[in-house]
């Protein structure tokens, strides 16, 4: 397929906005691209790694995002372009690298891509990007749609190397996840030659130390280079005007934010009274654009998700500006026009512009359409919560941890972490899993909660993590309890991949992002040299499991590791691989008469695994049953029964 | 950029499914075969933990002219795909109406909840009286089913999509598939994803049967 590698220049193609960002790196010349897989970032770097090749580039998955940070820097440094992209929370552990970076400043081009998910579609939570571009005083670019999302990258690049500093270019899930029509640059054939040079007078921004120091001027010259942003900013083919010469309504907007609006005004039929500026480059905002447009209008909406950022910016600005353009009314999120939290949409809008016109918006219109579709939906269409896969480990493990924990009695508690065995703390899961907060806060807690024996508790206490997870935040946590002697078992949840983004190599992996072979770091070989006590297990082994657990549970002396280790039932080597046939014998299940309470389906819960309510019985899912045999050793009269397949 | 006229401009179309049925591809493949056509197509997809089997859309915009916002205003999708029909309910509470038309798998697939017997999955009677009440016209496809048939239940979204082109709704057509197909499928799956479209259209002129 004529994809976005390939794509020859002028061609027009449908992009996913990380596809787009992907091909605006190669447009670039981009050399050095790191990152740690997170969603809604994780397809930037994972098209890059497909480019690789071709394109002479080194990309790989970093151990975390501030390593991450660091390499693509290292290439900075030695003169080439390079980017780090992150989900949101990833942007925060880069945040003790980033702070000094940006005052030791940059060489060649680097661009750090942070995908920020207003209303955490795939996040935890939904924070702001946009807030360390104003801590570390870098310039920042929004895209608004897959085209700009292309076309920034170079432009970012360009002003990096301008500057001599970082730039941030800000993406949201909306804007990653979202299909464009893209229209295709120029890929520059060029061989970018890398060479740290530092033997110049130390302060030479060329050729001497990479420091901080002497923090006071160089913050100094930190913010000239923001000055310097400006002067660009100012002209920025991304920041653009769309309505009356002097609206009754300025809408100032950007990101996504700018379609919403567009549409919004549309459909309101307002466009001879309000116009849109939509600002590409939204931090530091260009004063001399913004002079301009406030004093052409004297009612301002701004748009924007979650935190009114730009809003008390621009609040800021306009009263430097007062004496200018005069007063002016703001609507946003103080006035409550916009909410200060979640995603907005077309319809959030609609209603804003209508209300500050004092305006109906056609919202009534389908209001006995939408209570009786509302009605059927609330009847018809079951709550459907997030779950494990058909043949997850994960469900297995845990299904083993929430026994032992019953048997053990002690009203012992799972600290968890980031990674599909999260959902262990959602109504589909087996509830061991009281915690839930960063990467690595499991084990980090645990240990915590490990030391409390003096203050009378006495609840056993566990950890869960992914082996991606492990080296990305564990290991510095499992020091503290091992060197503490903290009274924990942590439990790594080894599934052979990075498995909730896509199943990105890790650490632990012989193989790299690109496809080489690479030396593979042993979780169990690490534990035990920290010194702790390490047992293995299969989880679709339950009996082996929960005998070894339980035996660990009794220990009662420092950190005990348990790894269960069995493949992803999604990962490439596995899918479509059944290991059994499964079927229910119906002469042996005896449904509702069993006294199992049905054991296999109300609190098991595989999706390959359903009940039949017509015939009163449990039965396989022929299009869902991914073979793993698990549920066979869980039906207390075996009427599940696995036949391994040749 | 000016592309085939369309009976509504945006035309918007939604794919309803569950994590892990597919629903990203075949959207991507209804936005090649327009984007063939000269039109400017915007997809807004909720993906990423979603592949875990919680609720899926995708939201397909379509133009003659310029890029729309990612998710369909409430209440203006003009036709649902619904890879599952409970699915298919939730999208329509949102962004269904009175003229919107519907194409529906008839494959269920239960929800934890309902598996546990916390939800009870609506029987077929009742789906297709409801699915008849929130639509101007729908029409209800064994695509799982006869899919299985044809070798795997993937192929039952090409059937959908077969069904889409069959409607009339928007121009796509069997060639400009059989080009997007060229590009993203390797040459040995280009038959059985052929007659899995051309079944799909069929079953829209039978009135939904194979």
């Amino acid at each position: 397929m004529a994809n976005f590698i390939e794509g020859e220049t002028g061609t027009r193609m449908l992009l996913v906005g990380n596809e787009a960002i992907a091909r605006g790196a190669l447009e670039a010349g981009i050399s050095v691209a790191a990152a740690y897989p997170g969603t809604p970032a994780t397809e930037i770097i994972e098209n890059l790694t497909k480019a690789a090749k071709a394109h002479h580039l080194y990309v790989e998955w970093s151990s975390n995002e501030k390593v991450a940070m660091e390499v693509a820097a290292a290439a900075s440094y030695a003169g080439l372009r390079s980017l780090t992209a992150m989900k949101q929370c990833g942007l925060n552990v880069t945040a003790d690298f980033l702070v000094h970076l940006c005052l030791s400043g940059t060489r060649g081009g680097m661009v750090v891509i942070p995908c920020d998910d207003p209303g955490a579609v795939a996040s935890i939570n939904e924070e702001e990007s946009r807030v360390f571009a104003r801590l570390a005083e870098i310039p920042l670019l929004e895209p608004s749609d897959a085209q700009e999302a292309k076309d920034m990258i170079p432009y970012a690049l360009e002003l990096s190397e301008e500057i001599h500093n970082v730039v941030m270019v800000r993406s949201v899930t909306r804007l990653s996840h979202t299909s464009g029509t893209v229209i295709l640059g120029e890929i520059p054939r060029a061989d970018p030659k890398a060479q740290f040079k530092c033997s110049g007078p130390p302060l030479d921004p060329e050729d001497g130390l990479i420091m901080p120091m002497p923090v006071v001027s160089k913050h100094e010259m930190q913010q000239r280079k923001l000055e310097q942003a400006l002067v660009r900013f100012e002209k920025s083919p991304f920041n653009t005007y769309v309505g009356p010469h002097a609206p009754q309504l300025l809408i100032v907007t950007s990101s996504v934010c700018y379609l919403y609006s567009k549409e919004a005004v549309q459909r309101l039929g307002v466009q001879d009274r309000v116009g849109i500026l939509k600002l590409g480059t939204t931090f530091p905002l260009p004063p001399r654009l913004m002079e301009k447009h406030l004093g052409l209008s004297d009612r301002i909406l701004v748009v924007e998700e979650t935190l009114p950022l730009m809003e008390n910016n621009l609040k800021a600005l306009a009263m430097d500006l007062a004496p200018k353009t005069g007063i002016k009314i703001f609507h946003g999120k103080a006035d409550g026009a916009l909410p200060k939290v979640g995603e907005l949409n077309v319809d959030m809008v609609a209603r804003a512009i209508a209300k500050v016109l004092g305006k109906e918006d056609r919202s009534a219109a389908f209001d006995s359409y939408r209570k009786r579709a509302q009605q059927i939906a609330a009847e018809g269409a079951p709550a459907r919560p997030l779950t494990f896969c058909p043949g997850c480990p994960h469900r297995a493990s845990l299904w083993s941890i929430r026994l032992v924990l019953e048997m053990d009695n002690r009203n012992g508690f799972v600290c968890g972490d980031i990674g599909c065995y999260a959902m262990d703390l959602f109504g589909s899961g087996f509830g061991a899993t009281k915690t839930i907060h960063a990467m690595g806060s499991g084990t980090g807690l645990a240990s915590g909660f490990g030391k409390l024996a003096a203050f009378g508790m006495t609840q056993p206490v566990l950890s869960v993590c992914g082996d991606s997870t492990f080296f990305h935040a564990v290991m510095p946590a499992l020091v503290n309890a091992i060197h503490n002697k903290s009274n924990i078992t942590v439990v790594v949840l080894d599934n052979s991949g990075t498995a909730m983004t896509g199943f990105q190599p890790h650490p632990g992996l012989k193989v790299d992002a690109v496809g080489n072979e690479v030396p593979a770091v042993d979780i169990a070989a690490v534990c035990a040299a920290m010194g702790a006590r390490v047992e293995m297990c299969d989880p679709f082994d339950p009996v082996k499991t929960q005998k070894t657990l339980l035996d660990l549970l009794d220990e009662d002396d420092g950190v005990k590791v348990l790894i269960l280790k069995q493949i992803c039932a999604l990962s490439p080597e596995k899918k479509s691989k059944k290991a059994y046939d499964l079927r229910v014998e119906e002469s042996i299940c005896i449904g509702e008469a069993c006294g199992c309470n049905r054991l296999c389906t109300r609190i098991f819960r595989c999706p390959g695994l359903i009940w039949d309510e017509d015939r009163g019985k449990a039965r396989i899912d022929e299009a869902l049953c991914v073979g793993c045999g698990f549920c066979a050793s869980i039906c207390p009269r075996g009427a599940i029964e696995r036949k391994e397949r040749s | 950029m000016s592309g085939a006229k369309l009976t509504s401009d945006p035309y918007n179309l939604i794919i309803a499914g569950v994590g892990g049925q597919g629903n990203v591809l075949a959207s991507r493949i209804l936005g090649q075969m327009l984007l063939r056509k000269g039109l400017v197509v915007t997809i807004g997809e909720s993906f990423g933990a979603n592949q875990r089997g919680g609720s899926v859309s995708s939201h397909i915009r379509i133009s003659s002219e310029s890029t729309y916002s990612p998710l369909v205003p409430y209440h203006a999708a003009h036709a649902v795909i619904g890879l599952e029909a409970t699915e298919t309910f939730r999208i329509l509470s949102e962004y269904g109406n009175p003229e919107v038309k519907v194409i529906c798998n008839t494959r269920p697939i239960h929800s934890v909840y309902v598996i546990s017997g916390e939800c009870k999955y609506p029987k077929t009677e009742k789906i297709r009286s409801w699915m008849e009440e929130l639509s101007a016209q729908c029409w209800f496809l064994d695509a799982t089913d006869e899919a299985m048939k044809l070798g795997s239940p993937v192929y039952g979204n090409i059937i959908l999509i077969g069904a889409m082109a069959a409607i009339g709704e928007l121009p796509l057509d069997r060639e400009a598939f059989k080009a997007v197909l060229s590009e993203t499928m390797a040459p040995d799956k280009m038959e059985v994803n052929l007659k899995a479209f051309d079944l799909g259209s069929s079953m829209i002129r039978t009135g939904g049967l194979a």
